[in-house]
């Protein structure tokens, strides 16, 4: 084998394991889609703020510490301690349900019945809030998130392919971050439980319901405010599994939110409400960016990664609006 | 009482359709103007200029402009930032290869070449709707944004990417550049967006603003009256870019002199004109006024407190501004989807009434 | 000569709109089985039938929503291709619908004005500088819309916003914005659904006056008997899509097979 396709198949597999990293974000955004009908901009806000709150707990920050400070003139800023990972996920975990209840309390229930995208402009007010208040709360600073899980490139999968290239050339064997190949498993491992949690559990069917028909969902006594609680919650945990990733991966910065956002590109090639949808639009976009990156990227300056997801996008959007695996949309009068 | 309808009859529909049907209304409007046209040149200094006058202006033009798009067309627009980009980069280009062209010409060149640009983006709108257009508009954002910093023809290859507005003049004034006097920069911008408001309220009270409106509230019945739905959208996007170049263009070479495109029409100025029409009132020109003053006044108002009252660090005024400003949001859709416009019409209507509200 | 002018040239009594073998089907669901009616200038015709028998797909195949899969329409004398409802609008058909479909950000003002679209003419450059031509224009316009609003008897509500309307007004209005664009043919989709009688006596009058008054030509479709057989002029009766009565509001009540289908068999 050519050392070329060998780095164009490493590509690929990089592209695969970016394109999980989307797709966790994706089935928060479809979570929340299909039991509400809303666009919610702030899922990639969520995933950066999980992860700060994660670090700030682990690492012993006091919240709110340069507020405090700037206030009253006190220098303090950590409790001194440092949490196990677990123990501090558990506690970032018991936050983000607070905040979806919270949402659900403030927002969602004086925005019922409101057309979409006035929901949708909500949630973008509300991913600016938060912006502000988990700055406010643990600081600005890149952090650093350790919970544990191994990184690097893996020896093994190097030792294992160095020799797949023709004899004599510079081939050094093909390197995966050990970290991708965690979270793709973390991935699938979530994505099963979600599927098994809506298939089997009375509160997975009720769900299920209220996807379907609002209406009839409530006249058989479902209530639709606590499913929308379970639903934020469920995607405040989706969103501290892909913030635990990204963090893990490249530091809880800013950016993690923007990259937050390519979930929408996911989102209108999968479908906005097939959960494997957003599996596949992810990996789709994943491959697709790192492969266009890899060709095309050197011929025209690089950093194409920044708008491919989203050309590619409105290119579907033009030629096939109903995603990938949606039915055409008959319009009735 | 004093502020009332009684009397003010009208006799002809043409007296009906006026855009100020109450002579108090018109009086004010016209004080106002004076006001604005004579005294405030004259009064003005540097730190109003930079700091609350001028942004105020040129952002109003681009709150105009997305709230012909997303208030009177009902297609909301996240690529605000990328069309303002084009209008700025526009205007370097017609600037450095045209030094003696009028710099009135040159603003109102850029606006077109965004028209033009925004007509090839809003060709999605024919198909998809919502947040589906929001999503299109996105790739316009990221897709432009990248395209001005990656083709070195667009900066004429200066090293270090940014784009610089030369001194130019009109009518023998500096208008552009280091040595321009605020008044004059101020002048300039308030003729611009005194003349578009007028353009956006007389297209907007006539045919083609009823058929946006009418493709904004309901597409189908528009097409059964009609209403070309694809020539409209595209009419909306057109004249919607052209406002948002002719800002962009200001913004760049009146405003800031010097620009790098990703720090200053990224995704965030797109959220910030969004947030102008949404707090000011979507569908209203003097909600595109009221949005932009109260956006450009209260970070100002913030700093002012926080930093210089109470002495706190930048960064965490700066933090608590996103939650006010996120908060507010939030705060404005639940309670007055229609903005500021709504409440100062309510608050008319009252003080019509007032004192005797039977 | 436009398809507008054309219609205006077509003499009472004779035909206006011709379907011919129109069948319509979703995805394997049918609608429409070859029907073919036809529609005489300055007649009320009334298309009825239970629900789901095709009625609404009727007038949808005919203002260009729909395009059957087979079949012809005619209008004024020549065949149409596919149109879009925009350019239907043009040849002097407006319509109004089941569910109302009014402009909800708008005034009752300008909910009509807006019907007057396909008569006004000012490019986006005149209307720009509005003093002069579009000014006028505006102006003219309004005085045919003020005429409208006197018809309707809707003065007082002239400026209210349409979504603050009761449903009985809001019906109202919508016909006014179809009677705005001064149609040839004039399609209701069930004006006087969830109305009380004295609203529908209100509506009927209103529909009479219009043919009257206005020459305009009807097609309606309505679910009160009652108000079909005293405004019609002629009937056509669907049934799971197919055609199965067509005469004048007697020879229907008349037809057996009508009568088995629709109206039930009577049971003294």
């Amino acid at each position: 084998m050519s050392p070329q396709f060998l780095y164009t198949i490493e590509v690929m597999l990089n592209g695969l394991m970016a394109g999980v990293m989307y797709s966790l974000v994706a089935l928060g955004f479809v979570l929340i889609f299909k039991a509400s009908g809303i666009f919610n901009y702030a899922q990639g806000v969520m995933a950066l703020f999980a992860a700060m709150t994660l670090v700030g707990i682990q690492n012993g920050q006091v919240p709110f510490a340069h507020l405090v400070n700037a206030v009253f003139g006190t220098n303090i800023h950590g409790f001194g301690w440092n949490l196990p990972a677990l123990f501090a996920i558990i506690l970032t975990l018991g936050v983000m349900i607070l905040f979806a209840i919270l949402v659900e309390r403030l927002i969602l229930k004086h925005l019922v019945n409101q057309e979409p995208i006035i929901l949708f402009m909500a949630t973008i007010g509300l991913a600016f809030f938060m912006e502000g208040f988990g700055d406010l709360m643990w600081g600005s600073d890149i952090k650093v998130l350790d919970v544990g899980i191994p990184s690097g490139g893996s020896l093994w999968l190097e030792d294992k392919t160095i020799g797949w290239a023709a004899e004599g050339s510079n081939y050094y064997g093909m390197y995966i971050d050990k970290l991708d190949i965690v979270a793709t498993l973390v991935a699938l491992l979530l994505v099963i439980t979600l599927t098994l949690f809506s298939q089997y559990t009375k509160t997975g069917r009720a769900l299920r319901a209220v996807a379907d028909d609002h209406q009839a969902a409530l006249s058989v006594g479902i209530s639709l405010r606590r499913i929308w609680v379970i639903v934020w919650a469920i995607s405040g945990f989706v969103a501290l599994v892909a913030g635990i990733m990204w963090g893990a991966k490249s530091g809880v910065q800013f950016s993690l939110s923007l990259i937050a956002l390519k979930a929408l590109p996911v989102l209108i090639l999968g479908g906005f409400t097939s959960i494997p949808g957003a599996i596949i639009g992810g990996l789709i976009i994943g491959v697709g960016e790192k492969l266009f990156e890899f060709t095309i990227g050197p011929l025209i300056g690089g950093a194409t990664e920044n708008w491919f997801a989203y050309v590619l996008a409105l290119l579907f959007l033009v030629f096939r609006p109903q995603g990938l695996f949606g039915e055409k949309i008959i319009e009735r009068v | 009482m004093f502020y009332r309808q009684a009397g003010d009859f009208k006799t002809t529909y043409r007296g009906d359709i006026q855009t100020f049907p109450l002579r108090q209304d018109r009086i004010a409007y016209y004080l106002m103007l004076a006001f604005a046209f004579l005294v405030v040149p004259f009064v003005i200094n540097d730190y109003w200029a930079s700091a609350v006058l001028i942004p105020f202006l040129i952002l109003a033009i681009a709150s105009l402009g997305l709230n012909i798009l997303t208030g009177y067309c009902g297609l909301v627009s996240l690529g605000t930032g990328g069309f303002m980009a084009v209008g700025a980069y526009a205007c370097y280009k017609l600037m450095t290869a045209f030094p003696d062209l009028n710099m009135m010409i040159v603003v109102l060149l850029a606006g077109f070449i965004t028209a033009a640009v925004g007509l090839l983006f809003g060709i999605p709108s024919l198909r998809i709707k919502g947040f589906y257009l929001a999503v299109a508009t996105l790739a316009a954002q990221f897709f432009l944004v990248w395209l001005f910093n990656k083709v070195p023809w667009f900066y004429n290859y200066s090293a270090s990417g940014q784009i610089n507005a030369p001194e130019r003049t009109m009518l023998g004034f500096e208008v552009t550049g280091a040595n321009a006097e605020p008044a004059v920069s101020y002048l300039f911008c308030l003729t611009i967006l005194t003349v578009l408001a007028l353009i956006a309220r007389n297209l907007t009270r006539g045919r083609i603003g009823r058929s946006w409106m009418a493709i904004r509230d309901m597409d189908i019945a528009a097409e059964i009256i009609g209403v070309n739905p694809l020539k409209t959208k595209l009419s909306a996007f057109a004249v919607s870019s052209f406002y948002i170049g002719v800002a962009g263009a200001l913004f760049f070479s009146v405003y800031l002199g010097a620009v790098e495109v990703g720090e200053v029409f990224g995704i965030n100025q797109s959220f910030l004109i969004l947030f102008m029409i949404i707090i000011g009132g979507l569908g209203s020109i003097f909600g595109s006024f009221a949005g932009a003053a109260f956006m450009v006044l209260m970070p100002v108002l913030l700093k002012n407190i926080m930093v210089g009252g109470l002495g706190w660090p930048t960064d965490i005024a700066a933090h608590i501004e996103f939650m006010v400003v996120g908060g507010l949001i939030v705060i404005f859709l639940i309670v007055e989807p229609h903005g500021l416009a709504q409440l100062w019409r309510v608050a008319k209507e009252k003080l019509l009434l007032w004192p005797f509200p039977h | 000569m436009g398809a507008r002018a054309a219609a205006q040239s077509i003499d009472q009594g004779a035909e206006l709109l011709r379907v011919d073998d129109i069948s319509l089907s979703f995805g394997g669901v049918k609608a429409l089985t070859d029907v073919s009616f036809d529609v005489l200038r300055g007649e009320v015709r009334a298309i009825i039938g239970p629900n789901g028998a095709g009625k609404s797909s009727m007038l949808n195949v005919i203002n260009g929503f729909y395009h059957p899969q087979q079949g012809e329409v005619w209008f004024a004398g020549s065949q149409r291709r596919n149109p879009k409802p925009h350019n239907i609008a043009h040849q002097g058909i407006a319509r109004t619908f089941q569910n109302i479909a009014l402009f909800n950000g708008m005034s009752t003002l300008d909910n009509i004005m807006t019907g007057r679209f396909t008569h006004m003419k000012q490019n986006m450059l005149m209307q720009a500088f509005w003093r002069g031509p579009a000014e006028r224009e505006e102006v003219q316009n309004r005085e045919k819309v003020e005429e409208i609003i006197d018809f309707l008897e809707i003065q007082a509500i002239r400026k209210t916003p349409v979504g603050r309307l009761p449903y009985g007004l809001q019906k109202r209005v919508e016909l006014g914005r179809a009677l705005a664009a001064e149609p040839i043919l004039l399609l209701l989709d069930e004006p006087m659904a969830g109305m009380n009688v004295e609203e529908k006596e209100d509506m009927s009058r209103f529909i009479l006056d219009v043919k009257d008054e206005f020459g305009t030509t009807i097609t309606l479709i309505e679910h009160d008997m009652g108000v079909v057989m005293d405004i019609s002029d002629r009937v056509v009766v669907l049934d799971y899509g197919r055609k199965i009565g067509d005469g004048t509001p007697d020879e229907v009540r008349n037809d057996q097979a009508v009568i088995d289908a629709y109206l039930g068999v009577a049971h003294d």
